[in-house]
């Protein structure tokens, strides 16, 4: 995964490169700012008092003088905090308006994030694209935002969408729709994950979101929108996938593969990575994943397929032109 | 004397110079335990057997650990891996932290109260039992919990078993039911306990004991026990739902069949967070009671001490969603949870400048007590900073579920909590056992866990920021997490080192340890008035008070509290 990962922008919480991102770190750093201040005022004292205070060889065995409290004291030491704490509850709240309660403008691009054990969908219901693990958004100009909206739902149980660079956390919860959005304004590929525990393989859920501008964006759209051609010189893997049990849970437009269970695999070979994130899409891992899964990703939902070697080998192939 | 009793019974341990029992035989000795219902008796079971569970749980952790010392590690599957996690976390809350705080305030509620037992000392060997039963269970699913089908497994969803992944169709077999039964059984025992703790500090106090004179101790005790009252319930009630959904085809918490996966997330936390205070209530109450005896002062501020932790108890039932603001609560929902969350920090700050105020102008002594609990104060006030961060909703957006979080709560368990438990066994380990723990190891074992835990927490604060997510088994090189890891888990070296060094303190000291004496550190309340360890009867005439620092009224009768208080 070393050369996959090269590609992505490093950072996370801190670099933010998408507005909900950059407001949260903004109240974050402010947030800091003043626990920063109130441990080293308390933490100060504290040091004082141990140094300060210290038993010493040599004193008399006197009792010092007992103090039972002072109601002035303890006036200042609840009023003073209640006042930071005043500070800090309406900034937050703010905050907390300003990413929840945005309108969308015209012009937005809408995606649909599905969580499956231990994969995303990513539908795009105005653009006719499925797709998996792999988010494309366009950049999105400050003078021209063309942010994304994102509803959120699950297939089985709950996950967590998160792309520290890009916004908080968002949960995927069954029988329920969630939203939030982004409006990316640096081009790059960012690297999230599933941040909520949903079973054996929540770790390897990860999900990359590819930034690019808007003609690369456009681009991409027209090739995912296109159904498979015909390819002779493969014919005979296409057979294998469609008379096999492969066909019962994925799709291939164009073909006579309808499933929904799994990942729409119409364009795999443009993904950068196989099993949401577990290796490199390359057809020799490829070949590995669909031996048996559970090599890569233990546990992993799909079956191994018991293919001969030869159908393997015709599958790989075939599935190794779906660009 | 001891002779002529050998001769008896040949199988007897000798008698230690302090003990006043006979010594019986094994058997014997066992079945009074078994048996027992002194409130002493089964409080140092609860402690003695949380530690047991706690090296168990600990030593899951360290595997834990293992495994994410660096990215892309084999040394156990993802299966095994979410085991660990769960049953770490499942036992520190309710085989660990639970047990050994209701032990301290079972031993020392009634001593400190000059009474003879708790209210219902019955009841409370019931508790224990149930308790002990329960726990056992929990670890049983490693057996059973493949049911018929195959070989076992312990549950695998983590220690909040978030709905629906605890529903038939993703937790097959029975280890979710162990998870369910081990937990429902701990916590009716706890519900007893919690009863019992409130009848014993409202109706036991000795002549002169009011309300207003009780150690702060009793206080706290009666706060934790309201706590636990107040939040077990909703989670007996939700994980009764769970298993008529699992096995009678209800439908409370199964999506499948259109019910409400958030309903198990507002439960599990309407419990959740309230018992966080009532494991770190009883760390304020040793706090209380070891600072000043320390410090050689008395409590700064006692009744707003009591206030502050009354009102922690009362606020802290009303801020449960915090840990729920990426479920999609409305603005207006966070904004209130926020609010309340914040409202915390308050009373929680009033204690920590009150503990300052009792060693201001004190003369501190620095014995492994009082060191562990001025560690426990550092820790404390980081913990209720990065607690307020969590607090501060679009943060949290980004903080929850990721090690900072993890970071956040092993700073208040571990840094705050077992600190003070340490400071308490050090304290305590006089009167319970007639025998001082030695000084010198007492150092090492304090240095030791203190960089330990200081080099595995510290760091995973960064590994959180830097986006690393909780719970998960392994981790790719090159996203900038690896040294964060591979420093936290040698700090776990330091951590087992402190704690062999602990044990061994405990075995040695059992055995030759120091003589204690009825008071070995001059301190105040009523437990140190009686022998170490106390006899069944606990005093041998009932005391009468008249402050709340009934030995140094004694000790000083031309300057006594009641003066002042």
């Amino acid at each position: 995964m070393g050369a996959a990962n090269r590609e992505i922008a490093r950072g996370a919480v801190f670099s933010p490169v998408s507005t909900p991102a950059s407001a949260i770190a903004t109240l974050a750093w402010f947030i800091l700012a003043i626990t920063f201040t109130i441990f080293l005022i308390v933490s100060s004292l504290l040091t004082y008092s141990v140094i300060r205070f210290r038993a010493r060889p040599g004193q008399e065995p006197r009792e010092p003088p007992q103090l039972y409290g002072s109601n002035p004291i303890e006036f200042a030491w609840t009023a003073i905090p209640l006042l930071i704490v005043f500070v800090m509850v309406l900034t937050t709240i703010r905050t907390i308006f300003d990413v929840q309660a945005a309108t969308e403008p015209p012009g937005a691009i809408h995606v649909r994030v599905i969580g499956h054990q231990w994969w995303w969908e990513f539908q795009y219901p105005d653009l006719g694209i499925v797709t998996a693990n792999e988010l494309h958004v366009p950049l999105s100009d400050p003078a021209h935002p063309t942010p994304t909206w994102i509803e959120l739902e699950s297939a089985d149980v709950a996950h967590s969408f998160w792309v520290p660079r890009l916004a908080g956390k968002t949960d995927l919860i069954p029988n329920r729709i969630n939203t939030m959005w982004i409006d990316p304004h640096e081009p790059g590929i960012y690297l999230g994950q599933c941040a909520e525990f949903c079973g054996t393989q929540h770790a390897m859920m990860l999900i990359r979101v590819v930034v690019e501008s808007r003609p690369f964006f456009d681009q991409w759209v027209a090739a995912q929108r296109q159904a498979i051609a015909a390819q002779d010189a493969v014919a005979r893997g296409r057979q294998v996938f469609e008379t096999n049990a492969c066909a019962s849970c994925h799709t291939v437009k164009g073909t006579r593969a309808h499933g929904t269970y799994g990942p729409d695999l119409t364009h795999l070979m443009s993904r950068r990575t196989l099993g949401s994130g577990v290796a490199t899409n390359t057809r020799d891992h490829l070949k590995i994943w669909v031996r048996d899964p559970a090599l890569m990703k233990p546990g992993a939902l799909m079956p191994a397929m018991n293919l001969s070697e030869n159908d393997l080998d015709n599958l790989v192939a075939w599935m190794g032109t779906l660009k | 004397m001891a002779g002529s009793i050998d001769d008896r019974f040949p199988l007897s341990v000798r008698d230690s110079e302090t003990a006043s029992a006979v010594a019986l035989p094994l058997a014997s000795r066992l079945h009074e335990w078994v048996t027992t219902v002194d409130h002493k008796k089964l409080g140092l079971m609860y402690i003695g057997g949380g530690l047991v569970f706690f090296l168990v749980a600990g030593l899951q952790a360290a595997t834990i650990r293992l495994q994410l010392a660096v990215p892309n590690a084999g040394i156990v599957s993802p299966q095994v891996f979410n085991r660990l996690l769960t049953l770490h976390g499942t036992a520190m809350v309710f085989l660990v932290g639970m047990p050994i705080l209701t032990g301290f305030f079972n031993y020392l509620v009634p001593l400190m109260i000059g009474a003879r037992d708790l209210a219902f000392p019955r009841l409370n060997a019931f508790g224990f039992w149930l308790w002990f039963f329960g726990s056992l269970l929990l670890y049983f699913s490693y057996i059973g919990g493949g049911g018929m089908e195959g070989a076992g497994s312990a549950p695998a969803v983590g220690w909040f078993a978030y709905a629906p992944l605890t529903e038939t169709p993703f937790s097959r077999g029975h280890s979710t039911d162990y998870w369910i039964l081990s937990i429902l059984l701990a916590s009716v025992g706890s519900t007893a306990t919690a009863i019992n703790l409130i009848a014993t500090a409202f109706s036991m106090r000795c002549p002169g004991m009011t309300l207003n004179k009780m150690p702060v101790l009793v206080w706290l005790a009666v706060v934790d026990a309201g706590l636990m009252l107040v939040a077990l319930p909703p989670l007996s009630a939700a994980q009764i739902m769970l298993l008529l959904d699992r096995y009678l085809g209800a439908h409370f918490f199964d999506t499948q069949a259109g019910g409400s996966a958030l309903l198990w997330q507002h439960f599990f936390w309407i419990f959740g967070h309230p018992e966080v205070y009532v494991l770190v209530i009883p760390a304020f109450a040793f706090a209380s009671e070891i600072i000043p005896v320390f410090s050689r002062k008395v409590i700064f501020g006692y009744e707003v001490m009591v206030a502050a932790s009354c009102a922690i108890g009362f606020i802290s039932l009303g801020v449960w969603a915090h840990h729920m603001f990426s479920v999609g609560l409305t603005p207006a929902g966070n904004a209130f949870f926020v609010t309340s969350t914040m409202l915390v920090s308050i009373p929680t700050g009033i204690k920590i400048f009150n503990w300052l105020g009792t060693m201001w102008g004190g003369r501190i002594h620095l014995r492994t007590p009082m060191l562990f609990a001025i560690a426990f104060l550092f820790q404390f006030l980081i913990a209720g900073l990065t607690g307020i961060m969590l607090g501060v909703a679009p943060f949290c957006w980004q903080l929850t579920d990721t090690y900072f979080v993890v970071a956040h709560f092993h700073y208040v368990l571990i840094g705050a909590i077992l600190f003070m438990i340490f400071a308490a066994i050090y304290y305590w380990f006089p009167k319970a056992t007639g025998r001082m723990l030695d000084e010198r190891l007492g150092l090492w074992h304090f240095w030791l866990f203190l960089i330990g835990f200081h080099l595995t927490f510290d760091t995973l604060h960064f590994a959180g920021l830097a986006g690393m997510p909780r719970r998960i088994y392994t981790y790719q090189a090159g996203r900038g997490l690896e040294s964060f890891n591979l420093i936290a888990s040698v700090g776990v070296l330091f951590q087992a080192l402190g704690m062999i060094v602990f044990v061994f303190d405990i075995v040695r000291s059992l055995q030759s340890g120091k003589l204690a004496g009825k008071d070995p550190w001059d301190a105040w309340t009523l437990e140190w008035s009686t022998a170490s360890p106390p006899p069944e009867y606990n005093f041998e005439e009932v005391p009468r008070v008249h402050s709340r620092r009934p030995l140094w009224d004694l000790k000083h009768p031309e300057d006594p509290d009641w003066k002042y208080e």
